[in-house]
């Protein structure tokens, strides 16, 4: 028989050794799942984590990585914020949708003019978009104690109905002989959120998303908020006995995800979507929930998860094109991922010792 | 009666990483109260486990009556004459006395003859007892009534009790007592665990000493001194911690008309509370537990707030101040549950430095943090106060619990408080550990800070505290100089006994 025995302090080898154990556990057992469904594992795995990044089109894949990882990275920084707290914000997807329709609508409203201005004002409306739709299940929680959890994950669905009447109405291109969708923003210089770099993928939103992680490093580490945060998630009674204000904290952790999931879906509809339309948001803001696990809700953690998540997005794109495997076989494999890595996760905190069967 | 009722012999029972008996040898007598003393770790409980059947020892026999004793489970412990009486209650507090008795046993008989027999059974022993009383509204004593009768009601022949007056008032304690002894005038013995000396001395026989899992000596209670008992738990000379006996200043506390509801279900409120604390007194604040000490000290620490006016620090109002701006003032707290509330388990102890240092220590500047400053103020308190741990970037839990205390209290005392609250600043502590937290209480208000002990342990409070007030649901009873007050006043003070009737047998 085997029992699980606390350790008297987490162990530091196993917290870094955890995600890649993980990994390799997803492997073998995505590999018999696709060789159940008789395809060759090895192939499948080469596909989904070799050939993005050094197969014959890798020249292609490889700036798709930061456009997937941009978005994934940039809301699953604010959500760690959240989650370190205890605070569980499910509904980044809504805010993500509401970022972009706040930030195209501002870009919208002032075609055709060209100015300088233009962009640096649809990222502070997406971020606020973000924030205020944030802002709804923080409030109700501080002022009703509702749950966030609920709360925030309803108003995804009511985010999406907005976007589908956005798409319907307001923000319909006048020009779109009727097609439901707003005006590209690729075809409007002032609005549309180009590559810093060309060819590279790297997007004013990818830039974000890595000065998020930095932001949000030094907020953990070296700041006083950042401690209140983490103190709250430990040991919520010592957080207050230190004088943690519970309210504030809501606000911020609530708030700053939503803002970042806000800029997000702004980078995304002025970037690689280009558009407002009905299926704009393609469950980058649920994905992020995973990526933020995967990456310990440690900031550079998140960083290389949301890369990793990206890749199994593209690899998983390409095997499904190339090889034939069902979308759904490629879901339930990035599932796996996460499942064991809350598995193998108790090993940090626990570990494995044989006992001999004892008579009760 | 004389004779050997049960003859423990070379008990061995290891666990990984540390043996918890290590070949314990002792023998109970028909009639006897026996104690078992030892500090936490020391043993006990895995010794008491193995006689109940819960645990299985690796080598060693026991013997009862003479015959091979050696129960796979409680239930063939209590077939041989073993009961328990446990420290934590496992009543239902929706169900009556009758209802709670008939769940533990094997074949319950119809409850008009069950209630019947527990009223005889509680008359005889002066334990009486409304069978079909609601538990949820009995007191603590009451409780442990219910689950020593469940006891009883097996005609033991051995009954072993774990710490059972830690709920009591020294009232409740006298009516358990002669209960005890009633018993044991039948022949029945008692293994009795405990801490509490001037118990052991007033009730016991004989004593077992245990000290890492090794019984290290036997002792006749009554002929030895609690101190030669300490020492014997403790394995060194003890400090007796001693006063300076400062001179008392200015009042610096001034809490008035202090009413609060609990922040919990099953807390008690808070009263109409009136205090004045003096620089350089030591006040000692008694109380059955929950009786309203965990709020008090939320109240005091700023986790709840209360009138403005209420709490008046050096003639200013704090009631509505959050903790921080409070520990700016000079007002420090230091709770009773040590992780989870006073310390963050996960965190390291640097981290939990910062938890209450921040503010005075200046550990911070602009919301940044200084790790090195805050690192520095964590080694001083594990230099200053002895907590036995290989550095201050391990984690809280990782820590004992004397040491850990240590470190939590210490952690308030090198801040130089004016007004220091600390909550039971010794329970489940060491000797040793307990004996130096106590010398550092009396240290710092010998320098002139307030300080207000709030503790279960009276001889705790006998020991530090210049005054003593008891908290009795909810309410504060008048402050009285601790000099010349007697075990009786103090009980009385505390509520008495509850209205318990002890039945005159």
């Amino acid at each position: 028989m085997f029992k699980l025995e606390k350790r008297p302090q987490p162990s530091k080898a196993f917290a870094y050794l955890t995600p890649i154990l993980a990994i390799i556990a997803t492997m073998i057992a995505g590999g018999l799942l696709f060789m159940a469904l008789g395809k060759n594992p090895f192939e499948a795995i080469r596909t989904i984590f070799w050939d993005p990044l050094f197969g014959e089109f890798a020249f292609y894949y490889r700036p798709q990585l930061l456009v997937k990882g941009g978005p994934l990275i940039l809301i699953a920084i604010g959500l760690s914020l959240g989650f370190r707290a205890g605070i569980w914000n499910i509904g980044a997807e809504g805010q993500y949708i509401i970022g972009a329709i706040c930030g195209a609508g501002v870009g919208l409203a002032f075609y055709p003019m060209e100015a300088w201005y233009i962009f640096p004002l649809m990222i502070a409306t997406g971020a606020f978009g973000g924030w205020a739709w944030a802002m709804i299940p923080a409030l109700l929680k501080v002022k009703f104690q509702t749950n966030e959890i609920l709360v925030s994950l309803m108003l995804v669905y009511v985010a999406e109905q907005l976007l589908a009447s956005m798409s319907l109405g307001l923000l319909k291109n006048p020009d779109g002989h009727g097609f439901p969708g707003s005006r590209n923003l690729k075809d409007y210089p002032s609005a549309f959120n180009d590559e810093i770099i060309t060819g590279s993928g790297m997007h004013w939103g990818v830039l974000t998303a890595f000065i998020a992680v930095i932001f949000a490093y030094i907020l953990l580490n070296r700041h006083m908020l950042g401690f209140s945060i983490r103190l709250t998630g430990e040991a919520p009674r010592a957080a207050k006995f230190s004088s943690v204000n519970p309210t504030r904290l809501i606000l911020f952790c609530l708030g700053m995800s939503g803002a970042l999931a806000g800029l997000a879906g702004m980078f995304e509809v002025s970037g690689p979507a280009g558009q407002i339309s009905i299926d704009f948001n393609t469950g980058y803001g649920f994905t992020a929930i995973i990526v933020a696990f995967l990456g310990r809700l440690h900031p550079v953690g998140i960083l290389f998860a949301g890369l990793l998540m990206a890749l199994t997005y593209i690899g998983g794109e390409i095997a499904q094109a190339n090889l034939g495997l069902p979308a759904a076989a490629i879901q339930l494999f990035q599932g796996m991922l996460l499942f064991f890595l809350l598995a193998v996760d108790l090993l940090t905190n626990y570990s494995i010792k044989r006992v001999k069967t004892e008579a009760v | 009666m004389t004779g050997t009722l049960l003859k423990i012999e070379g008990l061995t029972k290891a666990y990984p990483g540390v043996v918890a008996n290590d070949s314990v040898s002792f023998e109970i007598k028909y009639g006897e109260v026996h104690a078992l003393l030892g500090e936490n770790g020391a043993g006990k409980s895995t010794l008491v486990k193995m006689i109940y059947g819960l645990v299985k020892p690796d080598s060693g026999t026991m013997l009862m009556n003479g015959a091979p004793f050696a129960p796979p489970e409680p239930r063939a412990a209590r077939a041989s004459g073993v009961a328990m009486v446990f420290q934590h209650f496992s009543l239902f507090d929706a169900l009556n006395v009758a209802e709670n008795i008939a769940l533990g046993m094997e074949q319950p008989p119809a409850m008009r003859d069950l209630a019947e027999k527990i009223r005889t059974v509680s008359e005889d022993y002066g334990l009486p007892l409304d069978p079909y009383k609601t538990v949820g509204d009995l007191s603590a004593g009451e409780r442990q009534r219910v689950e020593i009768i469940r006891c009883l009601l097996q005609d033991p022949k051995l009954l072993i009790m774990d710490e059972p007056t830690s709920v009591l008032t020294p009232q409740e304690v006298e009516i358990l007592f002669e209960t005890l002894r009633k018993l044991t005038a039948e022949g029945v013995a008692i293994l009795y665990i405990s801490h509490k000396l001037e118990e052991i001395r007033a009730l016991c026989d004989a004593a077992t000493i245990l000290r890492l899992g090794k019984n290290v000596g036997t002792c006749i209670p009554a002929e030895t001194s609690a101190r030669d008992m300490a020492e014997l738990m403790v394995g060194t000379e003890l400090q007796t911690p001693k006063s300076a006996g400062a001179t008392l200043g200015d009042v610096v506390l001034d809490i008035s008309g202090l009413s609060m509801p609990s922040p919990s279900a099953f807390g008690t409120p808070l009263r109409n509370i009136h205090l004045r604390l003096r620089s350089g007194e030591v006040l000692g604040i008694g109380g059955v537990a929950g009786n309203g000490q965990d709020e008090l000290l939320l109240a005091l620490s700023g986790e709840m707030r209360t009138a403005h006016d209420a709490v008046k620090l050096k003639g200013e109002p704090v009631g509505q101040l959050a903790p921080n701006a409070r520990r700016m003032r000079g007002l420090l707290t230091a709770p009773e549950e040590r992780l989870g509330h006073a310390a963050a388990p996960n965190m390291s102890l640097t981290e939990n430095a910062l938890l209450t240092g921040n503010t005075r220590r200046g550990l911070s500047s602009r919301g940044f943090l200084k790790w090195a400053k805050a690192r520095s103020f964590a080694e001083e308190i594990i230099e200053k106060f002895d907590v036995r741990t290989p550095g201050p970037d391990n984690a809280a839990r990782s820590l004992s619990g004397g040491n850990l205390q240590k470190f939590v209290i210490g952690r308030e005392v090198l801040q130089d408080p004016d007004v220091l609250i600390v909550n039971q600043p010794t329970w489940g502590v060491d000797a040793s550990a307990a004996a130096s937290i106590r010398q550092a209480i009396l240290d710092l208000a010998a320098g002139g800070t307030a300080v207000i002990v709030i503790s279960q342990d009276l001889d705790e409070l006998m020991e530090v505290a210049d005054n003593f007030a008891a908290l009795n649901e909810g309410r504060l009873t008048e402050t009285r100089p601790t000099q010349g007050l007697t075990i009786d006043e103090i009980g009385l003070m505390m509520g008495g006994a509850h209205g318990m009737e002890v039945a005159h047998v």
